[in-house]
């Protein structure tokens, strides 16, 4: 009941919201958005107090791993609907009433995903989060997000087809088992019985599938580009939470292969991803120019530790986990300070922008803070996250691993070190004069940046029980 | 009932290969309507008896595969006044063989892999093929609306699959299913129209100005 409430509140608002008359971004409209965001976000908070919840036949489940995602994406949502507030007050997306539709459709479609048990229904939850993102993406209607929404429909539409490819693959594989059709929990119980040819295959396109909407390398080339021309509300949403989603769908099939002991299948080619995704991004974040498109292949870093701490196994399983709840944290952070600066500046170019510190004083220091947390500098939840990661690369025996994820990491930190410091400090323009921060563009990244902050010195219980529950669900274990 | 699901295939293949042939972009969106209908009818010819659910799949299948999605393509061209057309990075004949290979590939393939319970032998590399001759047609064109076909062959191919596995997909996931892929097919249209009127172009290589 409270899940099909979860999943349908947001889905009703859409409607409403894109349907009723008068084209323009109303006042209304935005109270619509942040009200939904708030009662989302308290049914949210109420699943963690209930027993697990099922529903339309246990399609739907609140499991640990799935209310850790769906925790994080409603925090994050609703943070970034009080932004809007701020956001629309003084800027007018020519979507116009599109703009509030589809941020609320692209809620309703990761709640899906977050609470899907049945992987055909994950797959049409991630696969309308595309189109429920995509007018948000072409907000300005110019050439540059034009090139932007483009190659971010083609990618990622031909990712998702090749995933669902992987999903009926999936259901090939578990012709004969008992249990109902590609749900999960019957999938991962008779995991030894599935054809193991086919769930091979099945792996291999669901991840290349999902791991086009993570953003892996080699398919993260529409990253850089919708991240650096959509609205930064917009890559906030779709850094921390739809790339999250995507996350949980590969956690997904790696659990049915791992239970059905594929490892030795499965590990090699998720550290190739990883590393791969972590070199990328270390090669691009030098010289970057432009602070979006950093924040862009930063995530691309991030979703490469992600799958490295999935193949890793043991508490990187766990290690991976909480890297998710920080990384979607983060990037929220960052994302929407990037905005600030757009707002303030007109333009999120290195080039365009010097002194941040001084012209926007609270902006500019949470993005020097940002810079530590997200290169998982101590006393920040990734330090703690990417440090479990890193241990359980030494403790598989995987030495080289390990060496080359602190090269790359190192190396990331420089680059992104060299962009933020020289648009944070340094001399501002002799005309430019510090600006008044709007307290609606500043309460969610001050909330965001302190739960990054809360979870490098303190795991909540609750919070931890769950960590633990899903680490082991996904065939890991606690440190 | 078995000649005519093989019939209904070998037509589905064929459409595929006019897709790869032709330059004129109407052909191609004919021909990927064409294998709309035709994909609406397999699951009529490859079942022992018609259910609602088989009806119902069958039904909608056609209404977007073969009605609405081609109407609204053909709609998009006729806006943007698009004459010649197809502009192929690789030309005719060479796409053409390509597509020969992927057939063969898509046996090879098929021959290979553990056999799961098929009614019909030619499903699997039918579906195969066509999977892999929409990622021909997505590469290796160059018009954004041509792309849009590519696409939609890659979905078309990705539900020949499906049909081999009808009974552990429900009803309702199918419609959703159906559903994305309209979603999808429209807004990358609504996409391709406005390329057009920026860039007076249907040129997808015209889109090269964000890079590193």
């Amino acid at each position: 009941m409270w899940l099909l409430a979860l999943c349908l509140l947001p889905a009703a608002a859409a409607v409403v919201t894109g349907a009723a008359p008068s084209p323009r971004v109303t006042r209304w409209r935005v109270g619509a958005l942040v009200g939904t965001a708030g009662v989302h976000l308290a049914l949210t908070a109420m699943l963690w107090r209930l027993p697990p919840q099922h529903a339309l036949n246990g399609w739907l489940g609140d499991d640990a791993l799935g209310t850790i995602v769906l925790t994080l994406t409603s925090v994050l949502f609703f943070a970034t609907a009080v932004y809007t507030v701020g956001y629309l007050a003084r800027a007018t997306p020519r979507g116009g009433r599109v703009f509030v539709s589809g941020m609320l459709g692209f809620l309703a479609a990761t709640t899906v995903v977050a609470l899907s048990q049945h992987l055909a229904m994950l797959w049409v939850g991630l696969e309308a989060t595309t189109f429920a993102v995509a007018p948000l993406i072409f907000h300005r209607h110019d050439r540059r997000s034009l090139e932007a929404v483009w190659k971010y429909l083609v990618l990622s539409s031909v990712g998702i087809a090749l995933a669902l490819l992987g999903i009926f693959f999936l259901a090939s594989a578990q012709h004969g088992v008992p249990g109902d059709p590609l749900i999960l929990g019957d999938l991962t119980a008779h995991a030894r019985e599935l054809q193991p040819a086919w769930l091979r295959a099945a792996f291999v396109f669901l991840l290349v599938g999902f791991g086009t909407k993570m953003g892996l390398a080699p398919m993260h080339t529409w990253k850089p580009d919708t991240y650096g021309e959509a609205p930064a509300l917009v890559g906030a949403l779709m850094a921390g939470a739809l790339t999250s989603c995507a996350f949980l769908g590969v956690a997904r099939i790696t659990q049915v292969t791992t239970a059905a002991g594929l490892t030795a299948f499965v590990q090699p080619v998720l550290f190739a991803f990883g590393l791969l995704s972590l070199a990328t991004a270390a090669a691009f974040v030098i010289g970057q120019g432009d602070l979006k498109r950093l924040l862009a292949y930063s995530s691309v870093e991030h979703m490469g530790l992600l799958v490295l701490g999935l193949g890793l196994g043991g508490v990187g399983t766990y290690g991976a986990v909480l890297h998710l709840v920080n990384n979607g944290l983060v990037k929220g952070w960052l994302f929407l300070v990037a905005g600030n600066v757009v707002l303030a500046t007109g333009t999120s170019s290195a080039a365009g922008n010097r002194g941040l510190v001084r012209t926007l004083p609270v902006s500019g220091v949470l993005l020097v803070a940002g810079l530590f947390a997200v290169t998982g500098s101590p006393p920040f939840g990734l330090f703690l996250s990417e440090f479990t990661i890193l241990r359980a690369a030494v403790d598989g025996g995987h030495l080289a691993i390990a060496v080359a994820m602190l090269v790359l990491l190192a190396i990331i930190f420089i680059g992104m070190a060299v962009l933020v410091m020289n648009v944070a400090l340094g001399e501002p323009a002799p005309d430019v004069r510090p600006v008044r921060e709007s307290a609606w563009l500043l309460v969610g990244p001050l909330a965001l940046a302190g739960l990054v902050l809360l979870l490098g010195v303190y795991l909540p219980g609750p919070l931890q029980a769950t960590l633990a529950h899903a680490a082991v669900a996904l065939g890991g274990r606690v440190p | 009932m078995r000649t005519t699901a093989e019939l209904l295939l070998l037509l589905v293949v064929l459409t595929d290969l006019a897709v790869l042939g032709t330059s004129r972009l109407r052909t191609c969106i004919r021909a990927v309507a064409a294998q709309g209908l035709l994909l609406g009818l397999l699951p009529l010819a490859l079942a022992s008896q018609v259910t609602v659910h088989i009806a119902g799949l069958a039904a909608g299948t056609v209404l977007v595969k073969a009605v609405v999605l081609p109407w609204f393509l053909l709609w998009a061209i006729r806006e943007a006044a698009v004459r010649r057309e197809v502009e192929p990075v690789v030309g005719f004949i060479a796409s053409l063989l390509l597509g020969a290979l992927a057939l063969a590939l898509a046996f090879a393939i098929a021959g290979r892999l553990p056999a799961s319970d098929v009614r019909e032998p030619l499903l699997i590399p039918a579906a195969l093929a066509t999977v892999m001759m929409g990622l021909i047609v997505l590469t290796t064109r160059r018009k954004a609306l041509t792309q849009v076909v590519g696409y939609l062959m890659l979905e078309n191919g990705i539900y020949l699959f499906g049909l081999t596995q009808t009974e552990s997909v429900p009803f309702l996931l199918e419609v959703g299913v159906l559903l994305d892929i309209f979603a999808g097919v429209f807004i990358m249209g609504i996409v391709v129209f406005h390329i057009n009127r920026e860039f007076d172009s249907l040129d997808s290589a015209r889109l090269s100005e964000l890079k590193d």
